[in-house]
């Protein structure tokens, strides 16, 4: 279908600027997107009758990684060699 | 776990209300392998690269990062991996006891959701039933209405036959009275000619008239008793 109707996973790499131009980009729109993000995600594998670890467990990962992420410049100095 | 800032900026009241019951909540979540990694993923690569292709780049993508020291090993994997061991030990061992623990009470809250339905439900019933026959009893209201009718003929013959009563012994203490009237005056007027007329005789009758009266009286009695000795 046309660009501005597909979701993410479904746009193709070299489209990708292009799929982006078309997003809401205003803090309202952003705003909007992570809203419907987390209630996909959260219908998805946390809102149901029978879940298992799989739904908070992912959240924990992401945030684990999320922290790795902000404390790298910090981290990057406790290397063990200083040439890879 | 729900993030209530974002929960804020959600429309609410967009669509018309909708009184159809809610759609029920889907039974399993997504498909998640190793808890970690959901099955998209898997599916996504497969086609290309068949069952160990994602293996493979997990195997590479943790050695490339490691090697290039991206992550670096420290206290923290240490605690990590400690941390890991003992949550998906606990996860292993107790996890079905949980879930059976979480379906009891859910199925807790959906029973008493159900009973007070199924209690809403036999009331109504009741009352339908309730309803029949009280319908059925506003048929034999004819009959009532029958009763009644009689009842106030009844009354009304009743206070007729006292009027009735009531006006013939008026109307006969009347002429009692009239009657008694006539009667009085005749008795009165009879007694009142009886003493006249003896008041006039008596006057009528003269001092001569009296001597005579008593010596033809006495000449009668002398002639009885003359007539009586003969006859004994």
């Amino acid at each position: 279908g046309p660009l501005s109707e597909r979701r993410l996973l479904d746009v193709r790499l070299g489209e990708l600027p292009a799929w982006l131009a078309t997003r809401d980009l205003s803090p309202r729109g952003l705003l909007g997107g992570m809203q419907k993000a987390w209630s996909s995600y959260y219908d998805r594998y946390i809102n149901v009758r029978r879940g298992g670890p799989a739904g908070i467990s992912m959240l924990l990962a992401g945030y684990c990684l999320l922290g790795y992420g902000w404390n790298y410049q910090h981290i990057k100095r406790h290397r063990w060699r200083k040439y890879h | 776990v729900t993030f209530s800032v974002l929960h804020t900026t959600r429309p609410l009241h967009t669509t018309q209300q909708c009184l159809a019951p809610l759609p029920p909540l889907p039974e399993k979540g997504g498909e998640v392998r190793h808890g970690l990694i959901p099955e998209e993923y898997f599916q996504f690569l497969y086609p290309k690269t068949g069952v160990t292709g994602p293996y493979m780049l997990g195997t590479g993508l943790l050695l490339y990062l490691l090697s290039k020291e991206i992550y670096v090993i420290n206290h923290e994997t240490v605690a990590a991996a400690c941390i890991l061991t003992v949550i998906i030990y606990i996860v292993k061992k107790y996890g079905s006891d949980v879930a059976a623990f979480a379906d009891k009470l859910n199925e807790e809250k959906v029973g008493k959701a159900l009973a007070v339905k199924n209690e809403a439900i036999k009331d109504l019933e009741t009352a339908i039933e309730e309803e029949k026959k009280e319908q059925w009893r506003v048929e034999g209201r004819s009959y009532l209405f029958d009763a009644k009718r009689n009842n106030i003929a009844m009354l009304l013959e009743t206070n007729y036959r006292e009027r009735l009563l009531m006006v013939y012994n008026e109307v006969k203490k009347r002429l009692d009275y009239q009657v008694e009237m006539q009667n009085l005056k005749r008795q009165k007027e009879q007694d009142h000619m009886i003493q006249w007329v003896e008041k006039n005789v008596i006057q009528s009758i003269t001092p001569q008239q009296q001597k005579e009266s008593i010596a033809k009286c006495i000449l009668d009695l002398k002639a009885l008793s003359k007539s009586a000795q003969a006859a004994v």
